[in-house]
Order: C-alpha cells, then structure tokens, then sequence
C-alpha cells in the first residue's frame, strides 16, 4: 500500500504523462484511492501497470457504484494489486449521469446511459466485470466486445442496482391491514 | 385349501381372515403415497435441512421416500428447497415439466411460499406463480421435522385423503375472509373483530374468549 506521500508522487507521475488525468486524491483508512478523469482512466491505470517501480499488473476487482444525489453520480472502480510487493491501489473514476432530470426509476434508456472506456486491453480478466457493472448499474464500457447483461436474465428491463431502481416484492397484507383494502382475497 | 382342506363354514372364515377388498385406486394410491421418490434438487439453504431429512436421525426411509432420484423422469414429486430467483424459474418449470404424472410439489420454507425476506428484483414472489403447488411449509428454513409433517400431509393428499383445514376440524366454516364482506366493504363486525385483533390485551375488550358481537348471528 503506497503510503500518503507515494500516493501524491504516483498522481505527480501520472499527471506527467497526461494532463488532467487526476482529479484528486484520497488516503483514508490507509487505502490509497486516485481520483481520475474517466476521459485519461487508460492512461492512469497502463502507467500503474507499466511503470516499472510501479507494477500493479493485477487487476483484483472492477466496480460500479452509485451515489445518487451527488453529482458526479456514478462511480467505476479499479482495484489494482503488485503482487511483488502486495501494495494495492484503488482508481476511481466518477461518470456524470446522462439522463439526470429525467426523473428516471432505474430504468435508463440506452442511449442515456453513462459511458467510460473499457480496459479489456489492459486487464483482461475485466470482461466479465464490465459485464457486471453494465448489468447492475447500466455503465457502458466502450470498446468491450460483447457487452450484455451477465447475471439478470437477457431481456430484464432496467438497472437493478442503481439506488432510484424500485425495490420490488410484494405488499403483504397481514391481519391488521387486512380491512385497509376491501375484497383483496378476490 | 385349495386341495380341499377345508370346507363350508370354516373355509368362509378362512377367506375373511385373509383377504381385503379395496378399489383399485385405493390401493393404487395407497402405494404411490408409500413410495413417494423425491427429485434430487436443492434451491437453496433450505436443501440442507432437506438433505438431513434423510439421514438416519430423522430418516424419511420410515416414510418410503428416501430415494432422491437425480432425473426428474424417475421422480414422483420435487421439493422447491429454498428462494427460486427469476433466472431460476423457466428451470424449475421446465424441470417440473419433465415429471412424469401424477407429480406433487412442496413449497418449502418462507422463500419458495412468498419470496420470504427476499422482497427484490431477482426473487420470484412464491414459486406459485409459475407452478402448481399441493403443499406448502412455513419456516425459515423449516426444521426437517416440519419438512416431515408436510411430507406426511402430502400423503394423505396422495391417499385421497387430505387432512381438513381448520375452519374444518374447529367447526369455523363461515368465518373466511370473503364471508366477513358483503359489498366490497367490510361489515360493522368485521372492523370491530379487526379493532380486537390489534388492541393491547389489557384494553377495554375483554379477556380472550370474550364473544365477539356478530359472531353469534352468523353461526346460528
């Protein structure tokens, strides 16, 4: 794990090499986490895997989450591992919601959905997390070559995992809500 | 006796003692119920309490259905053990499909009954949706004496003979939900019974047993 220090010399590298890649920066729990551009995450995440005092060749886990009323409003993370060293690192990369205002219940049109390019190039173990990520939450990972739906059945409607997705179930109607709702045995 | 032994009287007694008239689909159901073979196939952790259901501690052997077939051609019934997700059901129908009849179904724990805790977007709401089903079990997960019990209604069911339901066996028929209706509305005495049933047991209504007002006329 690069310590607080490291992790503002490995933005300094980035940046380097490409101008407005990094955001910021984060270091809390001693988890070290860079903020990227989603347009410059190639860049940041082939110079963490080729750099060679660098090394994180290891892509661990790919993730989306949703952070609903805060804009940015999504976010795609990287877990990168150096297996030499056992130092990990976290790229993240916040996405703007395309179809904010439309008041939408989880159920974005396709051609609203956020974009980010997909690194199948760099890592290849992240196709089946792409896959994923644009199954739970609707991300379109540009560039992956065969991007659908990976664990929800291939014609579910919606993005289940986005915090605005309807929770579902059934209301249940015990014996004291029972007279709430007339003839509800028929 | 077929040489002869016995004759007149005595060969009428030989006879009762002896043999038992029954239909043919009596004893027809009377052996499917005893030689019920499960289908091998666990949903979820509720196929673990099932899978202890016959070992020898509670040992379903006794019932005569301790041989789980792994094909669905060779089994009897199927044991919907566990939450039956969205992706699941066209798999469980389709497995259910290739039942030879007559088939049976039991509902197993919470889960397959209503969906149980998992009210979402990947669970179906109670495998009845999508198959018929002859019993179901609350429990979360049943313990395998009450997969038992049901097993045992199940047979009975088989047999012909299914067990009352309670409104039967406490002389209650007349009390259903829909007879507490007459027009869409609930009736005077259905409010007041809904009143009791939410009220603190130390309020004004009495200890319980107390007569409900309306429940007299509609039994007479």
């Amino acid at each position: 794990m690069p310590d607080a220090p490291g992790l503002e010399l490995i933005a300094q590298g980035i940046e380097e090499g490409r101008q407005g890649t990094v955001v910021g920066t984060a270091f809390e729990h001693d988890r070290a986490t860079l903020i990227v551009n989603p347009d410059g995450v190639l860049h940041a995440l082939q110079w963490l895997r080729d750099t060679p005092e660098q090394g994180y060749r290891f892509l661990s886990s790919l993730h989306a989450a949703d952070y609903l009323p805060a804009t940015p409003r999504f976010a795609v993370h990287y877990e990168l591992l150096c297996r030499e060293r056992v130092e990990r690192i976290n790229v993240k990369a916040l996405l703007e919601d395309p179809a904010a205002g439309d008041g939408g219940n989880g159920a974005a049109p396709q051609e609203k959905l956020p974009e980010i390019d997909s690194c199948l190039a760099l890592y290849p173990t992240a196709e089946f997390h792409e896959r994923e990520a644009y199954d739970f939450f609707g991300i379109v990972f540009k560039g992956h070559p065969d991007l659908r739906r990976i664990l929800m059945p291939e014609d579910y409607v919606g993005w289940p995992q986005r915090r605005d997705f309807p929770i579902g179930g059934e209301p249940v109607l015990f014996t004291h809500n029972e007279i709430e709702a007339p003839r509800w045995f028929e | 006796m077929l040489r002869g032994d016995l004759e007149g009287r005595d060969l009428d007694e030989y006879v009762e003692e002896r043999l038992l008239t029954t239909t043919l689909e009596n004893a027809l159901n009377w052996g499917r119920a005893n030689s019920l073979f499960p289908l091998t196939f666990g949903l979820a952790c509720c196929g673990i309490e099932m899978m202890s259901m016959v070992t020898s501690r509670y040992d379903i052997a006794r019932f005569g259905a301790e041989a789980f077939r792994a094909s669905p051609r060779q089994a009897d019934m199927i044991i919907l053990s566990g939450r039956v997700s969205i992706k699941m059901a066209p798999v469980v129908r389709r497995v259910y499909d290739q039942i030879l009849e007559p088939k049976w179904v039991i509902a197993m724990g919470a889960c397959s009954s209503s969906g149980g805790m998992f009210a979402n977007y990947a669970v179906v709401q109670g495998a009845d949706k999508f198959m018929p089903v002859d019993i179901h079990i609350p429990g979360c997960p049943p313990r395998p004496e009450a997969l038992l019990h049901g097993f045992n209604k199940l047979q009975r069911l088989v047999r012909g003979q299914p067990d009352l339901g309670w409104r039967q066996r406490y002389n209650a028929v007349g009390t259903e939900e829909w007879a507490r209706f007459e027009s869409g509305e609930p009736t005077p005495a259905a409010i007041e019974r809904a009143a009791l049933a939410v009220a603190p047991k130390h309020s004004e209504a009495g200890p319980r047993g107390t007569v409900i007002p309306g429940e007299t006329e509609r039994n007479a």
